[in-house]
């Protein structure tokens, strides 16, 4: 099992979901973030001074998919989340444990 | 049958009370100006009340028909028996007259109410521009002093501040043959202080400067009194407000409620020298200049002196933490910009009851003009701040335009009765470029305004007074401020028919600008010099300032005890 989180632009969001869910994700959480990249945030105006707006809102996805899901996962968030500009995110995959589904206390990759 | 019994019976007790009515005043000899206006070319001139032709009375019981308001019951019907006017076919001329005068009152003082509702209403939309403008953990304490100050300051309005205004009212400069549009009643605000009394016990002063009638309202039970005395309260209410938005954000609220009572002193005083009788709208009798200091609807009163304490305020208070970094101005956006703009939209619909109602008059037609120009002078405003932003590389901030609109509404506040609708476009333009360049000029100074206060209502206040120096066109505003010059008036010798209106430098009367000046001057020195005072002093009573935890953290909790915005996690930035 492995853990899949990406950090999108908030506009993405519905593409990425449905790029997902066309390969059989069954399930996502989804967080308003703040934080910065390469981007290194930008600058606007009020009043006549200028600003930096350091922290960018942007959307953490977080899936969870078998070993097997993992590059069809990882390429349909690419296809769903890119522009092609500077500040399209990041991806992190990392390896899980385990998983337990509450209701009934199933664990393992048949809880996901 | 029965009715028609009744009806006869009536005109029967109508006829017998003949002459006695209980209201109808011994005709006196109309003054020039009221025969030339009222008196057609029958040969018989009818009885006219002597409250009618501005003769007036006994100020100290003012006869009228209506003065408790009590008589509803029949001056609405007109047939209503020995008491009301009777049968119409029985209408005597006295009558009739008496009739005349009521409805023309009734409808002038309709016309106050509902301006002054508008006015009451804009205290929203300073709610919601200062709230706006702030940032979110402050909202609720912000939006909460633009609340209490409308109770704070009138109770104190009530106590003393209307007396020491408006006590001295009915004694004040005015046009020859005037009346109170509001009624008859007024005359009861008849004593005041001041130098250069004109006949010993007459109350009227050359150099009046404060009125002493009227504390707690105490024996003013009239109607014309209260409607004056509500549309005059509401306009403090936007005076009282303006502070708060120039010193939102750090201002503990112990020492808020203390300015709430304090703020009728000095908005009481100098509306007194200028719309109060005193010695700035005195100044074109005594000095010669205009027709002394000519404040319309309170762009000097209102703007400008909420504008110097503001700025007072600002100054002592200091700035926010993080406002200035190595003296460099840093950006503290507002957290909620489509309340701004909304809060704006009420004020600009506010202010068609701000500057029309202030001819205290619904008979008076001049409110078509003033209405339009109002309108003018605001939308240029909010262009001119746009195009002048834009000029300048910035993009179109929504914050600065809503500035720009209100700036162009408080600079017509002060001529919008007197000058052309192209004068209007012209002031509200200036105001706009002015606005801006006000608000860089503050912020350079170290003085940290969040809200523009200082620039949309002192500066442009002035930029307003002064602009009635210079564009008023002499159409409207004769005999002013008792101001009757032949020089200016083209035909007046002949006919008895005043022309000498409110002349700016367009119309060739320099000392309308002389009058503007002094009036700017005063306010500024007066306003600044009293507020300074003020936040010092209180400042050793309860402190003016939250701690630096208490402003880092926001004032929603430890001030209010109340987060304006629970349900929500807001950001904070470090400073």
């Amino acid at each position: 099992m492995k853990k899949i989180e990406a950090i999108i632009r908030h506009f993405k969001l519905e593409d990425v979901k449905t790029a997902l869910t066309k390969i059989g994700v069954v399930g996502m959480t989804v967080t308003e973030v703040k934080g910065f990249g390469r981007q290194k945030g930008h600058k606007e105006q009020y009043r006549g001074a200028e600003y930096t707006v350091d922290f960018l809102p942007k959307t953490k996805l977080e899936i969870v998919v078998g070993e097997e899901q993992v590059q069809a996962a990882i390429d349909a968030i690419v296809a769903g989340a890119r522009t092609g500009q500077i500040g399209d995110g990041k991806i992190f995959v990392s390896s899980l444990e385990n998983v337990v589904r509450i209701r009934t206390g199933e664990a393992g990759s048949g809880a996901i | 049958m029965l009715r028609r019994c009744l009806l006869g019976l009536s005109l029967g007790v109508m006829l017998s009370w003949g002459g006695a009515s209980c209201w109808a005043q011994d005709p006196v000899t109309a003054s020039p100006a009221g025969e030339a206006a009222t008196t057609p070319a029958a040969p018989a001139a009818p009885v006219v009340p002597d409250y009618f032709t501005g003769t007036n009375l006994d100020p100290k019981a003012p006869k009228w028909p209506d003065a408790g308001g009590g008589a509803a019951g029949y001056w609405t019907t007109p047939s209503a028996g020995p008491v009301g006017d009777g049968d119409p076919k029985a209408m005597t001329p006295d009558k009739l007259y008496d009739r005349i005068a009521h409805n023309t009152f009734s409808i002038n003082m309709v016309w106050v109410m509902i301006c002054g509702f508008l006015v009451m209403f804009m205290q929203a939309g300073f709610a919601m521009v200062e709230a706006g403008l702030g940032r979110s953990k402050n909202a609720a304490h912000t939006i909460t002093m633009n609340l209490m100050i409308y109770p704070l300051g009138c109770l104190a309005f009530w106590v003393y501040g209307f007396a020491i205004g408006w006590g001295n009212w009915f004694n004040g400069p005015v046009a020859p043959g005037w009346y109170s549009s509001l009624g008859p009643g007024t005359s009861i605000l008849n004593s005041g202080i001041g130098l250069g009394e004109t006949a010993p016990g007459s109350g009227v002063f050359a150099y009046g400067l404060m009125g002493t009638k009227g504390f707690f309202l105490n024996g003013m039970d009239d109607v014309s009194v209260m409607a004056l005395f509500f549309f005059m309260m509401v306009f403090m209410d936007t005076t009282a407000t303006i502070p708060t938005g120039s010193m939102c954000e750090r201002w503990s609220w112990k020492n808020f409620c203390l300015y709430g009572l304090w703020v009728a002193l000095p908005y009481c005083l100098y509306a007194n020298w200028v719309w109060g009788g005193g010695w700035l709208a005195n100044l074109g009798t005594t000095m010669g200049l205009g027709h002394g200091v000519v404040d319309f609807a309170g762009s000097a009163v209102v703007h400008s002196m909420g504008g110097a304490i503001a700025l007072a305020g600002a100054i002592v208070i200091g700035p926010r933490i993080g406002k200035f970094v190595d003296g460099k101005p840093q950006a503290m956006p507002g957290h909620h910009v489509p309340m701004v703009v909304i809060g704006t939209f009420i004020l600009a619909f506010g202010w068609f009851g701000f500057n029309p109602g202030s001819t205290l008059s619904g008979t008076d037609l001049r409110i078509s003009v003033v209405v339009v120009n109002t309108m003018l002078a605001g939308i240029t405003g909010a262009i001119a701040t746009m195009c002048w932003m834009m000029a300048k590389g910035f993009k179109p901030d929504p914050s600065m335009i809503c500035n720009g609109m209100l700036a162009g509404l408080v600079a017509i506040t002060c001529p919008c009765a007197f000058v052309d609708s192209w004068a209007a476009v012209v002031i509200g333009g200036v105001a706009g470029v002015l606005v801006v360049e006000s608000v860089f000029f503050w912020e350079r100074r170290g003085i940290d305004d969040p809200v523009g206060a200082i620039s949309v209502h002192g500066v442009n206040g002035s930029w307003g007074v002064i602009s009635l120096g210079i564009f008023a066109n002499g159409k409207y505003g004769m005999g002013w401020n008792n101001v009757v010059r032949a020089k200016y008036d083209a035909n007046g010798a002949e006919d008895g028919v005043l022309t000498d209106g409110v002349s700016g430098l367009i119309n060739g009367d320099v000392s309308q600008l002389w009058a503007q000046l002094i009036a700017v001057a005063v306010v500024w020195v007066f306003g600044f010099s009293m507020a300074y005072i003020w936040f010092k002093l209180s400042d050793l009573i309860t402190p003016l300032r939250v701690s630096r935890e208490v402003e880092l953290e926001g004032l929603d909790g430890p001030e209010m005890g109340a987060l304006a915005y629970p349900d929500f996690q807001t950001s904070h930035r470090s400073h």
